[in-house]
């Protein structure tokens, strides 16, 4: 499988900001490990199921009901910055 | 005898109902911390503070004034939980996770926090952004991960037990490399509430103990089923130590005949082939057999393993908790909070968990390697119709050198060759003591059982280490 990999595009898409020194390094491993798991290729899946998950489980339904949590203030104790009840991030939406 | 150095059995017979034996225990138990641990390194966030807010006026439960400890990727309410990453440094959790609880339930103390790679991404405990644990049986070679720490602290006699995670072999092969007992429960055994998620169709909590009868005792506490992780099962947990000091006799144990290959080492073989030759002794029935897809385990793994932790690792952004590396807007923090925040080997698998999931791949690497983990979890039912338990080897050499491989991820991830499977298929497996290398390394021998039946793990387990008693010797620190 031809898989050469656009770290530039890939970064972009994990929200990663590598460094320009990362890129090589980590470029290169990806197609090093791309290729030992192209030994997949060899198997023939045609008439095989994929298996996402090991157990028989679906849709596990519970109840709905209000419970007190009581972690509001806890929650936002560790926040990197908060203004009151509230997250704090940068400007989101430009030229306000 | 020390204190420190006794099973989780006979701590809990030492303490009893006594609350001045129960400080003896701690207390001799975190001077041997403060005396070895600096040395090891298998603890992160140790603090005889929060032990000592845990002192119970009234000792009850199965494991009443029981010092546990957890792997930093277990939530515990109000203390520092970072996963051993720079990302969640100062990350407090407002909850406990499902385990803590129990063992809150019954009353154990929650000693510390043990070591681990970031994320538990990695074979070595080599990522973590504290620097590696070390192996007790030799400070220069690294103790396993990813739940190195876990596995270290129980070897040294810093800790009576503890709790790892294990997603390809995190449990059992640090257990391995430093001559402990761990567990890696079935898939949905274990809750997984407050677990902080790596591939979570994989991911399951266990005990990593000094004895076999310790992981039973502590599987007891920690199993059932929760309504907070709906991939718990809803299957009855029996009493596990009910399993122990039974025979072996007529017993069908199988051996993969895929196992004995290149890249075994030959010490390793020849301890694994002896236990062999133990169970014949003892009466089980020997039969080889085939998992022909074995040899594709880590491929899928590097693909199913990679796109799940590439999904659960993009909640690291800065915003609520952990680092963030402020910038002028939004997406820029984002990026920058990511960058600076993830350590190489987990910026390598988030890149990849991307890489297979994206447009134009997601057929060709993602649904393929879910394929693929169809086939080898086949070759377990079809192994599991003829024969009740698999052993083999738990890693193909004994510990390495610390540095040895960690600018080489590819053969990093083949020392989790023989484990790796389990997590696919969803088995419970177990690594107990068999042995050490001439150079005095421990060696692992692996039990592998049908689902939800750890029963017959514990039992061939106690067998087998009742014969041998490997767990007697203790390395020199």
């Amino acid at each position: 499988m031809e898989s050469k990999i656009n770290i530039d595009q890939v970064a972009k898409l994990a929200r990663l900001s590598l460094k320009p020194e990362e890129k090589g390094k980590l470029s290169k491993d990806l197609e090093n490990i791309l290729a030992y798991v192209d030994l997949l290729q060899e198997l023939d899946t045609s008439k095989v199921e994929p298996t996402s998950h090991v157990l028989p489980i679906e849709n596990v339904f519970r109840k709905d009901k209000v419970i007190e949590s009581g972690v509001r203030n806890f929650v936002l104790d560790h926040a990197p910055k908060r203004d009151g009840k509230f997250f704090k991030v940068p400007k989101v939406i430009e030229g306000l | 005898m020390e204190p420190y150095r006794l099973t989780l059995k006979q701590a809990r017979e030492f303490v009893g109902k006594d609350l001045s034996k129960r400080d003896q225990l701690l207390d001799a138990l975190v001077r041997r911390v403060n005396d070895v641990d600096p040395r090891v390194n298998a603890y992160v966030h140790f603090d005889p503070k929060h032990i000592s807010s845990q002192k119970q006026a009234e000792l009850k439960g199965p494991l009443a004034g029981i010092p546990i400890s957890i792997k930093d990727n277990m939530v515990i309410k109000g203390w520092e939980t970072t996963c051993a990453s720079n990302i969640l440094k100062g990350f407090i959790p407002p909850y406990d996770a499902t385990v803590i609880r129990k063992l809150r339930d019954a009353g154990a103390v929650i000693f510390g926090k043990c070591n681990m790679d970031e994320f538990a991404f990695g074979s070595s405990c080599e990522t973590s952004a504290f620097g590696p644990t070390r192996n007790p049986w030799n400070l220069d070679c690294v103790s396993g991960g990813s739940s190195g720490g876990s596995a270290a602290c129980v070897a040294s006699d810093t800790a009576i037990a503890a709790l790892g995670s294990d997603t390809g072999g995190s449990i059992r092969q640090p257990a391995s490399l430093c001559g402990v007992v761990g567990l890696k429960p079935t898939y949905g055994r274990v809750s997984r509430y407050g677990l902080i998620a790596f591939g979570s169709s994989l991911d399951q909590i266990g005990p990593l103990t000094k004895t076999v009868e310790d992981s039973a005792i502590l599987l007891n506490v920690i199993a059932g089923h929760d309504e907070r992780d709906s991939t718990s099962a809803e299957i009855p947990v029996p009493d596990y130590t009910a399993f122990l000091g039974k025979n072996v006799k007529g017993l069908k144990i199988g051996i993969p005949k895929e196992y004995f290959v290149k890249g075994l080492d030959s010490e390793v073989e020849k301890a694994v082939r002896a236990a062999i030759k133990v169970f014949q002794d003892l009466g089980a029935s020997i039969a080889e057999v085939s998992l022909p897809h074995m040899k594709y385990s880590v491929a899928v793994y590097y693909i199913v393993a990679v796109a799940e932790a590439s999904s659960n690792l993009g909640r690291y952004d800065g915003v609520q908790y952990g680092l963030r590396c402020e910038k002028n807007n939004l997406v820029e923090m984002y990026f920058e909070t990511r960058d600076q925040g993830f350590g190489a080997e987990a910026k390598r698998r988030i890149l990849l968990g991307t890489f297979v999931l994206s447009a134009g791949y997601y057929d060709a690497y993602y649904v393929k390697g879910l394929k693929a983990r169809t086939l080898i979890k086949q070759d377990f039912d079809r192994v599991f119709e003829k024969v009740d338990l698999i052993i083999g080897p738990v890693s193909p050499t004994p510990a390495f050198k610390i540095g040895e491989k960690l600018d080489d991820p590819l053969s990093m991830y083949l020392s989790d060759i023989y484990t790796i499977a389990a997590n696919l298929a969803g088995v419970p497996a177990m690594s107990v003591p068999c042995g050490f290398s001439l150079t005095g390394l421990p060696i692992g021998l692996q039990l592998t059982a049908k689902p939800f039946e750890e029963g017959t793990i514990f039992r061939v387990a106690s067998a087998y280490e009742a014969t041998m008693k490997w767990n007697e010797r203790k390395p020199e620190l």
